[in-house]
């Protein structure tokens, strides 16, 4: 597409432009040097007409218009490199680039793959299209039984909010039931919502869709006031972000923590229990919404250093510079679309710099990791004998679980 | 233009289908409802022809869970008027429920009648042919385009094997919709909430259900094990040997 440098419609701009400040810190965007730092960190940034930078830069041209005819914006995977690095501190991610998706999304500019998830959250619940009456079913069998909040009505310790991926996807369910099998082993008294839990909707909001994602954060709201707890524990990076950064502003405000740093917390309990030595050079992958977002990077590190056997390699992108595997703001629904612009995909980069680092697991503490990463191990040969393994499940495989 | 849009909801298949003790019917239970895809093309390609002729749209359902928030979708999409047919459906055959849309439509008076060719629980046949019947009027079913012309569209008609037929139909018409020319949009959930402000769903009670000419179900039953199948055994490797050995065989290969 030409690039017209007159402006097209002054007034789309202006509104684009002013509505950015009414987002926390939004105002920042004024700050921006134009230094391209954004644009260069940006995984996808030599493929988007527009990276961050640039969109910034046609605003202030007044043809912000042009960025919304071209579909770039959807190479945007919400990794926060961008924001992590920028020299202005602007909240690149969270507010330029949700904001423009926001737009395409109200402009009926949404590729099909993408609204097929969105249609799916809006109808079940959860972006894979599952029966919400299916979302426990990967406890059946588990003994002791989960305890399920809406039939036992039992006051919990923990409310382990499980997630759509954890809850549904067949490669991540053997780790859903591995970490439920360590909350047991160390007593601790949990119980999950089941069918009454919703998407926590980040990866919607991330990807443009505020308002499911309101409605999500309401369903799931009205769900937690029924039952006693005292606090949230989360398998999804992505949920932790929601509960902990965007649901208060909503009036949904409940402790919450990941369950590496609740694991981590119980560390001297887990480490007389962890006999089984894994022989292995281990790779841990910082999580986008786990790592670079909320900071959190040793407490994974100290689970996976206390398996006997393990030792931690490191990848050369790692922490706040970790590498997006490639799911995150609506990059797990436009894998498709993502392909046929890049010829290539990030969780294949990712598998690449494990090998590179002699890892032979590829550990994760994401649910969108384990299938995608897997599916990279079988298009690069060199990556076929590297195995992707959930931090829970190497650690219920060494407490003989 | 004036369109009218009748449309059906049909048992989603993300929920497992049982039987219910009768033998006869679905155990609506657990049945969850859905938008019969074909349906949502016709009112895609209701809303197209608006956007570029000009027009007014109105789209049709007879009550079940999850209609209004459809009825809403598609006011948010361009829809202009929503009625829902309020009553007992749940015996309703394509037969009652064509008469039932009928008898509002007639009202109405449309120039155009979209609406999607089939629907998976079709067993009486499907609505458009019906409704053309009892509303005395053209139908041309397996469209995947229409050209409006003054009194006359031209549609698109598609048969097996990648043939197109373009069909003149003089209006009033009911065309039964394959596909609209667009995938079916999406709608923002903020609009759609914005909608459900402002947007009225007009509300129609049902007289009597008439289904005379609809088919009797003797028996529903789970599809049964037949004699036919080969289970291929083995390894995913000697699986696929074995498969690729069959199609050689077969001459597919
Ligand atoms: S990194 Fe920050 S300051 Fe530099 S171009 Fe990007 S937004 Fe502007
Ligand atoms: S969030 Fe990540 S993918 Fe999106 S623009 Fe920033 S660096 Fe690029």
């Amino acid at each position: 597409m030409e690039i017209t440098l007159s402006p097209l419609s002054p007034s789309v701009n202006q509104t684009f432009y002013t509505s950015l400040f009414d987002l926390q810190d939004g105002e920042r965007v004024r700050t921006c040097l134009q230094c391209g730092t954004c644009s260069g960190i940006c995984p996808f940034g030599y493929i988007m007409k527009f990276p961050p930078g640039k969109i910034i830069g046609a605003i202030r041209a007044e043809i912000f218009e042009q960025v919304l005819k071209t579909d770039s914006v959807w190479m945007c995977v919400s990794c926060n490199a961008c924001a992590s690095f920028c020299p202005s501190n602007i909240p690149i991610t969270r507010v330029l680039m949700t904001r423009t998706k926001e737009e395409m999304i109200l402009a009926g500019n949404v590729p099909s793959e993408l609204q097929a998830a969105l249609e799916n959250t809006q109808r079940y619940g959860n972006p894979l299209g599952e029966s919400p009456r299916k979302r426990a079913d990967w406890a059946l069998g588990l003994q002791p039984e989960v305890n399920l909040l809406a039939k036992t009505r039992q006051p919990v310790e923990v409310l382990w909010y499980v997630g759509d991926y954890a809850s549904y996807h067949p490669r991540m369910q053997s780790a859903t039931r591995a970490l439920a099998k360590i909350l047991n082993a160390l007593g601790v008294n949990f119980g999950i919502l089941g069918p009454e839990e919703y998407s926590d909707g980040d990866s919607q909001r991330l990807a443009g869709e505020r308002g499911l994602f309101e409605m999500m954060a309401q369903k799931n709201g009205q769900v937690f006031r029924k039952y006693k707890f005292n606090e949230i524990i989360t398998t999804d990076p992505h949920a932790f972000n929601a509960l902990k950064n965007e649901y208060p502003a909503l009036g949904i405000e409940y402790p919450v923590r990941h369950y590496t740093q609740f694991l981590f917390e119980r560390l001297e309990q887990i480490k007389p229990l962890l006999k089984t030595e894994i022989k292995a050079k281990v790779a841990y992958h910082d999580p986008c919404y786990l790592g670079r977002v909320n900071g959190i990077f040793d407490e994974p590190r100290a689970l996976l250093s206390a398996i006997p056997g393990v030792e931690l390699v490191e990848m050369s992108h790692q922490r706040i510079n970790s590498l997006c595997c490639g799911g995150g703001g609506g990059g797990m629904w436009l894998d498709g679309f993502q392909w046929e612009k890049a010829h290539t995909r990030l969780s294949e980069w990712r598998v690449r710099e494990a090998i590179s680092a002699n890892a032979q697991i590829l550990a994760v503490a994401c649910p969108y990791e384990p299938p995608r990463f897997e599916d990279a191990t079988k298009t690069i040969p060199a990556a076929s004998q590297l195995k992707v393994r959930e931090i829970a499940e190497l650690l219920a495989e060494s407490m003989d679980l | 233009m004036k369109i009218a849009v009748p449309i059906k909801f049909v048992p989603d298949l993300v929920e497992e289908l049982t039987i219910d003790p009768s033998g006869t019917a679905l155990d609506t239970t657990w049945l969850r409802l859905i938008i019969n895809e074909l349906d949502d093309h016709a009112v895609e390609q209701a809303v197209l022809l608006k956007e570029r002729g000009g027009g007014d749209v109105t789209v049709l359902a007879a009550e079940a869970d999850g209609v209004d928030d459809f009825l809403f979708t598609a006011a948010a999409k361009g829809a202009d008027r929503l009625i829902k047919l309020t009553g007992d459906f749940s015996t309703a055959d394509n037969h009652a429920l064509g008469r039932a849309f009928a008898d509002v439509i007639k009202e109405l008076q449309p120039d155009l009648i979209l609406t999607g060719v089939q629907a998976h629980n079709d067993l009486d046949g499907s609505i458009g042919p019906l409704l053309a019947e009892y509303l005395g009027l053209p139908y041309v079913g397996y469209v995947a385009g229409i050209t409006p012309g003054g009194d006359k569209v031209i549609a698109r008609k598609e048969y097996a094997g990648g043939l197109v037929a373009e069909v003149e139909v003089k209006l009033p018409a009911v065309l039964g919709i394959q596909a609209a020319e667009q995938p079916p949009r999406y709608v923002a959930y903020s609009k759609i909430r914005q909608i459900m402000g402002t947007a009225k769903i007009e509300e129609r009670p049902l007289g009597a259900l008439e289904s005379g000419g609809g088919v009797m179900i003797e028996r529903m039953f789970q599809p049964e094990a037949a004699e036919r199948a080969t289970m291929l055994e083995g390894s995913p490797e000697d699986v696929a040997d074995k498969l690729v050995g069959l199609f050689k065989e077969l001459g597919t290969l």
